[in-house]
């Protein structure tokens, strides 16, 4: 991935923080720290990889995306809003009664929701239907779907992981948000459900590990997935929960809790030093 | 009457020969020798879909083939379809509104010999309380394999109930009879009680208005092989015109038939309404004519109730 790219797609999910940030504040509630681990993913297939049009967001051939962890609403939001899917100013409605968008993502209120979700496990199998679908008749699209790393302790997760393999859905890819925080602590101490990678290498599946906010990797990562034929493909990204906000990184604290005023501001601060960091960069490579 | 046949055998009937006919999908669930969705895997076996004994993630899958535009079914026993899979058929399917059928067999106590842990008695309780869920319930197989054409040619979610035990023709030479999801057909007219049932005790009902009819009492018999949407005026009309109503169904009296049929009386037609079918009680382990005997679904029972019914009258 040239530099250019890579600064337009960091801008990009700088963004979408921006946007998950301003949601969860005027909510004054919802789930920032599982949404800014995967802005960079979402960046990358709205920006980069998916084949969508946000004026015909059910277009027949397009590429399908799910949020099985559907908690992390706001960054599905702010990227579709980010993507033209809606209006950004309806960002800050999050929540709220009257809003379209609902606390988790329903696909009959939200342009470009793909599938309704929220309730965890859900989602993946969904995915498997939209992959399985595809394959009946022979369309070309692609199905992504992000689960959490604390979502892989739910059952049917695995009932989906064998359904994929069974059925060589190689037209499915599954991010694992491997951010290692859940609501109770780390979730290698709620309740372990390492190690993901050789779970679902013994069920069938091609696994690739990444670092999450690396667009070059994810980049390679996605690429290799798509080239992959006869079994679906899990990308575990290891990210940073909360990435981007100084205070929220790490921080079980921050999984479904939103900012007041004054950290409100931190944030947008915290966000603005990247931009300015990616300011200096662009300049660089523009000489 | 024509020959006895299992509401389940028409369903997979339908399904393999209106497969010819229409484009969908058939998914179970490790039961399609059960649940007689064999019969389509057999004709069409690039349309059929095992998921394995993986209930939730069948529903869920269901709902996402939906999203794309395809017509499905997805079948397994009512225990977990309606049970088990609860949570996904509300969220992954009611929710969002899918096209999905659910085709829920070994409803009821009719499954017989394997006991409490597999007879569903909750299911259609469960599946009405689902906003947007139409929940049929057949009498006997011809409504059954008229309910499963009804079902493709109308969008939306629903759950269709079948049973594992050979059930009596009551609709086949029925003057005039076609099926219509939503409207309640009514069987035999009568002036002094109404009996409102589904299902397996239809032909129940109808036993019971003879036994009545010979005590110079008059029933009404009215199937109701959709509990919802239910027919609430056909209902609250014979109501109104007997003065009181019994229910019946080989499914929990709460919250089933005989709920349903309260709730809408009491806004509608508030006369006394006694509920035939299986108390607050688990099922158990028999043969089906004996536990119909145990739990009162027989035509006795309704026509005991429908005495005291009528003697509740105001």
């Amino acid at each position: 991935m040239d530099k250019q790219n890579e600064l337009r797609l960091r801008r990009i999910a700088n963004s979408i923080r921006r946007g998950i940030v301003d949601e969860v504040h005027a909510a004054g509630c919802g789930h920032p720290g599982g949404s800014l681990s995967i802005a960079d993913i979402l960046a990358y297939l709205y920006f980069e990889k998916m084949n969508i049009d946000p004026k015909n967001p059910k277009m027949p051939g397009r590429d399908r995306f799910v949020l099985s962890k559907g908690h992390t609403a706001p960054g599905l939001y702010a990227t579709l809003a980010e993507r033209g899917f809606f209006p950004k100013e309806d960002l800050v409605t999050l929540r709220k009664t009257n809003s379209y968008l609902q606390g988790h993502p329903d696909m009959k209120s939200v342009p470009g929701v793909d599938m309704s979700t929220g309730s965890l496990g859900l989602g993946i199998s969904a995915a498997c239907g939209m992959a399985l679908s595809g394959k009946v008749s022979g369309d070309g699209y692609r199905v992504y779907t992000i689960i959490g790393d604390g979502e892989s302790e739910e059952g049917q997760v695995w009932e989906a992981a064998m359904f994929a393999a069974h059925y060589k859905l190689d037209n499915l890819c599954a991010v694992l948000d491997l951010n290692g925080l859940q609501i109770d602590g780390p979730i290698t101490e709620v309740m372990n459900p390492t190690p993901h990678d050789e779970k679902f290498l013994a069920f069938g599946w091609n696994v690739i590990t990444v670092p999450a906010h690396d667009f070059a990797a994810l980049e390679e990562a996605f690429s290799a997935a798509e080239k992959t034929k006869g079994k679906p493909t899990l990308i575990i990204a290891v990210s940073v929960k909360g990435k981007g906000v100084s205070y929220m990184e790490n921080s079980c604290e921050w999984h479904g809790k939103a900012p007041g005023d004054e950290l409100y501001s931190v944030a947008v601060a915290d966000l603005a030093e990247i931009d300015r960091q990616i300011d200096r960069e662009e300049a660089e490579v523009n000489g | 009457m024509a020959d006895k046949k299992a509401t389940r055998e028409a369903y997979g009937a339908a399904l393999a020969e209106l497969g010819e006919k229409y484009d969908f999908l058939v998914l179970d669930a490790d039961l399609a020798a059960a649940t007689k969705t064999g019969m389509f895997k057999k004709k069409f076996p690039e349309r059929f879909f095992d998921c394995g004994i993986a209930e939730g993630n069948m529903m869920s899958v269901a709902a996402g083939i939906a999203t794309t535009g395809k017509l499905v079914f997805a079948s397994t026993f009512a225990m977990f379809a309606a049970g088990r899979a609860f949570e996904q058929v509300r969220n992954s399917i009611g929710y969002p509104h899918l096209n999905v059928k659910i085709g829920a067999t070994h409803a009821g106590i009719t499954v017989g010999e394997d006991g409490a842990t597999h007879q569903c008695n909750e299911d259609i309780a469960l599946m009405r309380t689902i906003p947007g869920m139409t929940v049929i319930c057949p009498a006997d197989a011809n409504e059954a394999y008229r309910a499963v054409e009804a079902a493709i040619l109308t969008e939306g979610p629903m759950y269709l109930r079948f049973g594992r035990y050979a059930v009596p023709d009551v609709t086949s030479d029925l003057p005039g009879y076609r099926f219509e999801i939503g409207k309640g057909v009514t069987l035999r007219e009568g002036k002094d009680v109404t009996i409102v049932a589904t299902g397996y005790p239809v032909h129940l009902a109808l036993a019971a208005a003879d036994i009545l009819a010979g005590e110079g009492i008059s029933a009404e018999v009215i199937n109701i092989h959709t509990v919802k949407p239910l027919d609430t005026e056909l209902i609250a009309a014979s109501a109104k015109k007997t003065g009181a109503v019994v229910t019946a169904e080989e499914h929990s009296v709460i919250g089933g038939l005989g709920g349903a049929v309260c709730e809408a009386l009491a806004a509608f037609c508030p006369v006394p309404v006694l509920r035939v079918g299986v108390q607050d009680m688990f099922g158990r382990s028999g043969k089906v004519p004996e536990l119909l005997e145990i739990y009162g679904i027989t035509a006795e029972n309704i026509a005991d109730n429908a005495r005291a019914a009528i003697k509740l009258k105001k």
